[in-house]
């Protein structure tokens, strides 16, 4: 088990330095500059040349990518030529935040969707089946822009319930925070929880039908025993690679959830330094978000061998 | 599974809190865009001015007349052959950490703004040759060559103090903690969050500062932005979409603010693209003649925006008379192409990719179709447009322009022969001099005749076809009071009140 690790881990190195690159070569491809987008109106064009210098734009790219990884190795990420701030501060202001919303938007998820997804496989063809189905049908087809202007329209100007944007900080007020986060988490979690719903119905069918499970309920072991301690295990392990697959990409940043929002995320932090050039955060972020995928791709599998025995042998 | 249930039963009940009433003396600004670096000399956006309207007060201010009123600076004098600016300060301001706005901490802020590198303010005020205290509260301003908008720039920006000690004490680190002499001072700022100012006691003007606290929250979406104001989570709202108006309207709980801009949206032509139909000034000229200004402000912003032929609306106190708006005319366009020899001319169109540029590209792609034009339209970010300008890698460019006061910043720039902002790389003699004569006298009337000589000469070359002017729209709460209206788009947080 240890040596598994070890491999995964010594992986992950030469992955975050060939995503660095793959992702610092894509942003030259972009027409324009930090320069370009920071002159302003004016366009004074010694300012431009004063950026370019200040930040090495006039350097070559592999000089430039050599100042970027140099600094990455002494903890540096470098400094965001818009907001004038270092990329690491940037980093741990807005990960909590992402990170929490990556929590309760997965909350929702599991929740809604993994007993909907048992249910379903439990009493294929009924009527709890074709609930099940229309409501992640539903999930699926609704746009989150959409569904989240709704949800405001409702819970916030009609009823006057929940707070239509903005973040408050767990160490500040535990309920406002939760308040503030229900409708994004919600709206997040909704979508994912359709495609949990899919997988696990899927997976429960196929477990189900197995000669096993025939076999419990033979020898007459209840039936929510048999769902529960025999059938969801063995049917958990699409369903927990799925989840890391999703949670990771919630990690990247909602973008849309969190501009309708104004939950101040990763999305909002890397559409801003795209749309201003400012590489130093687009990198930061990416490779944060590299990692993290990298980590939990990692749980995910040390997960599937905790509930599945078979796979620790592998 | 009674351990779940209790934690939602927590959950429930903190969710329950009712909204916390902490509000009532902060007003909640939502603005379009986060604003960049928090230093006037630096500061290059529009949603950063609505910030320093708050922080940084400026040596002298515009009335809702565009006439200039004092603010720092309470009496100046141009010298007679208009190269000395004298200016007299407002005795016992003091800046935000105590320190006197004086002669020297003014003088020690033109010169950063002249000096620090990458400072967005430098050709602002370029003519600029020295700046000499006389005494305490006096300051003479002497200049290379006679320069008349000076005056107007320091309604802006660049008029903005700074505390030197400050300036010295934090040095590239200004913008995270800024410190000027305005109504209101810097507490926090959480990047695409919040930036929040609260009141300075020791303001010159205190007794007109009703509110404690302002929170400065971006908001991009302007969906988003008005239904956060009409959830109550905002008070103010800046650059409403003129759709959504009637909604506004309708809504017993909001007021409406406008204001016409002082900019313009147009179409500049790169006059130098080689092998291109819009080298040909007949072909720019036929151009326009197909377009129906007031169409396109009805399609696209339901005639709430002002069509507009000048670099200045029709609305505004220099707008040369003599030159009215042209109706659409396809048959003189039809003439046009044919005497230039190409009746069908392709032409591609960069547009910025946001809400309404496409629109108003389109409008445009189908009157210039009927006469003869076949325009494709190449939708972009703003970044990309603004590097493609550059490098004139273009044939024309819907672009737009925030404005300034004085028309001398709507037009030299754009029209001067060789300045940054000429991307349709326009140079005329005749123009040069218009625009020169304009900047050396302080003579309303002989400036005026300079517009007038500058506008016969660029309406019938037409680098550049002015098409409307936006209005700019607030959407407020009704428990604000006080609310004035300017149109260099600004608020104003002197007399605004919050019942």
């Amino acid at each position: 088990m240890l040596r598994f690790l070890a491999r995964r881990l010594a992986l992950a190195v030469p992955t975050l330095v060939l995503a660095s690159m793959i992702i610092f070569a894509l942003q030259q491809l972009l027409p324009g500059d930090t320069a370009t987008a920071l002159s302003g109106e004016e366009r004074d064009p010694e300012v431009i040349a004063f950026i370019r210098a200040k930040y090495h734009l006039d350097r070559p790219l592999p000089v430039r990518y050599a100042y970027w990884a140099t600094g990455v190795l002494q903890g540096d990420l470098g400094e965001s030529i818009r907001l004038q701030k270092p990329v690491i501060e940037l980093i741990r202001e807005k990960l909590p935040v992402t990170l929490e919303l990556a929590c309760l938007a997965m909350l929702v998820a599991l929740v809604i969707g993994v007993p909907m997804g048992i249910l379903s496989a439990v009493r294929p063809g009924t009527w709890i089946d074709g609930l099940a189905n229309g409501v992640a049908l539903w999930g699926l087809s609704v746009p989150n822009f959409w569904l989240g202007i709704l949800m405001i329209l409702l819970f916030s100007v009609q009823l006057g319930w929940l707070p239509a944007s903005g973040y408050v900080p767990p160490g500040e007020s535990l309920s406002e925070n939760l308040r503030s986060m229900a409708m994004p988490a919600f709206v997040l979690g909704n979508a994912i929880a359709a495609v949990m719903m899919r997988h696990t119905r899927a997976a429960m069918l196929g477990v189900l039908q197995s000669d096993y499970v025939r076999t419990a309920r033979a020898k007459g072991v209840p039936t929510a025993r048999v769902v529960l301690r025999h059938a969801l295990p063995n049917a958990a392990i699409p369903i927990i690679t799925l989840g890391a697959l999703e949670f990771g990409q919630l990690l990247s940043g909602a973008v849309l959830t969190e501009q309708v929002f104004s939950v101040p995320g990763f999305g909002k932090l890397m559409v801003d330094a795209v749309f201003n050039r400012d590489f130093a955060t687009v990198q930061g972020v990416v490779i944060c978000t590299a990692a993290t995928y990298i980590l939990l791709n990692l749980a995910a599998d040390l997960a599937s061998a905790l509930v599945n025995p078979k796979l620790r042998r592998a | 599974m009674p351990r779940l249930f209790t934690a939602c039963l927590l959950a429930g009940l903190a969710l329950s809190t009712p909204l916390a009433g902490a509000h009532a003396q902060t007003l909640r600004f939502g603005l379009m865009e986060d604003p960049d670096a928090l230093d006037p000399t630096l500061a290059r956006t529009f949603a950063g001015r609505m910030v320093f309207a708050a922080l940084c007060d400026k040596l002298v201010d515009i009335g809702p007349d565009l006439k200039p009123v004092p603010q720092l600076a309470t009496e100046w004098a141009w010298s007679d052959d208009r190269k000395v600016l004298t200016l007299r300060l407002r005795p016992g301001v003091r800046f935000h950490d105590g320190e006197p706005v004086d002669a020297a901490a003014v003088k020690y802020s033109l010169e950063r703004h002249l000096k620090l590198p990458g400072s967005q303010r430098r050709g602002e005020i370029a003519p600029i040759d020295a700046v000499e205290a006389v005494d305490d509260l006096a300051l003479k301003i002497t200049l290379k060559t006679p320069f008349a908008p000076l005056l107007a720039q320091f309604t802006d920006r660049a008029g903005m103090i700074v505390s030197p000690k400050a300036a010295e004490r934090l040095g590239d680190k200004f913008a995270t903690a800024p410190v000027c002499a305005g109504p209101y001072k810097f507490v926090e700022r959480v990047p695409q969050d919040r930036i929040v100012v609260e009141k300075f006691d020791d303001y010159w003007n205190k007794d007109a500062i009703q509110i404690r606290r302002i929170e400065f929250r971006p908001i991009p979406d302007t969906t988003v932005r008005l239904t956060n104001l009409r959830a109550g989570q905002l008070d103010l709202i800046e650059r409403l979409a003129p759709t959504d108006l009637p909604q506004v309207k309708r809504d017993p709980k909001l007021k409406v603010g406008q204001a016409y801009e002082l900019g313009f949206s147009g179409i500049v032509f790169n006059t130098a693209r080689e092998g291109s139909p819009v080298a040909d000034p007949r072909v720019r000229a036929a151009f326009e003649a197909a377009i129906d200004r007031n169409a396109i402000t009805q399609v696209v912003y339901n005639g709430e925006y002002l069509a507009g032929n000048q670099w200045v609306s029709p609305k505004n106190p220099n707008y040369v008379t003599d030159y009215p708006v042209p109706k659409r005319d396809v048959a003189k366009a039809k003439a046009l192409l044919k005497e230039a020899g190409i009746e069908k001319p392709s032409i591609t169109m960069m547009v910025y990719a946001n809400n309404d540029a496409p629109q108003v590209g389109q409008v445009i792609q189908a009157m210039t179709r009927e006469a003869g034009f076949d325009v494709k339209l190449q939708a972009t970010d703003f970044t990309t447009s603004l590097d493609q300008a550059d490098k004139g890698n273009f044939e024309a460019y819907l672009y737009n322009w925030s404005g300034r006061p004085d028309p001398d910043g709507n037009t030299y720039s754009f029209l001067a022969c060789k300045t940054p902002l000429n991307y349709s790389r326009y140079c005329n003699q005749e123009a040069d001099s218009a625009m020169n004569a304009e900047r050396l006298t302080t003579d309303p009337a002989e400036r005026k005749a300079a517009w007038k000589r500058l506008a016969g000469r660029v309406l019938t070359d037409k680098p550049l076809v002015y098409l409307f002017h936006r209005r700019l729209l607030w959407a407020y709460s009704q428990k604000l009071t006080g609310f004035g209206e300017y149109p260099d788009g600004l608020v104003r947080f002197t007399g605004l009140k919050l019942d």
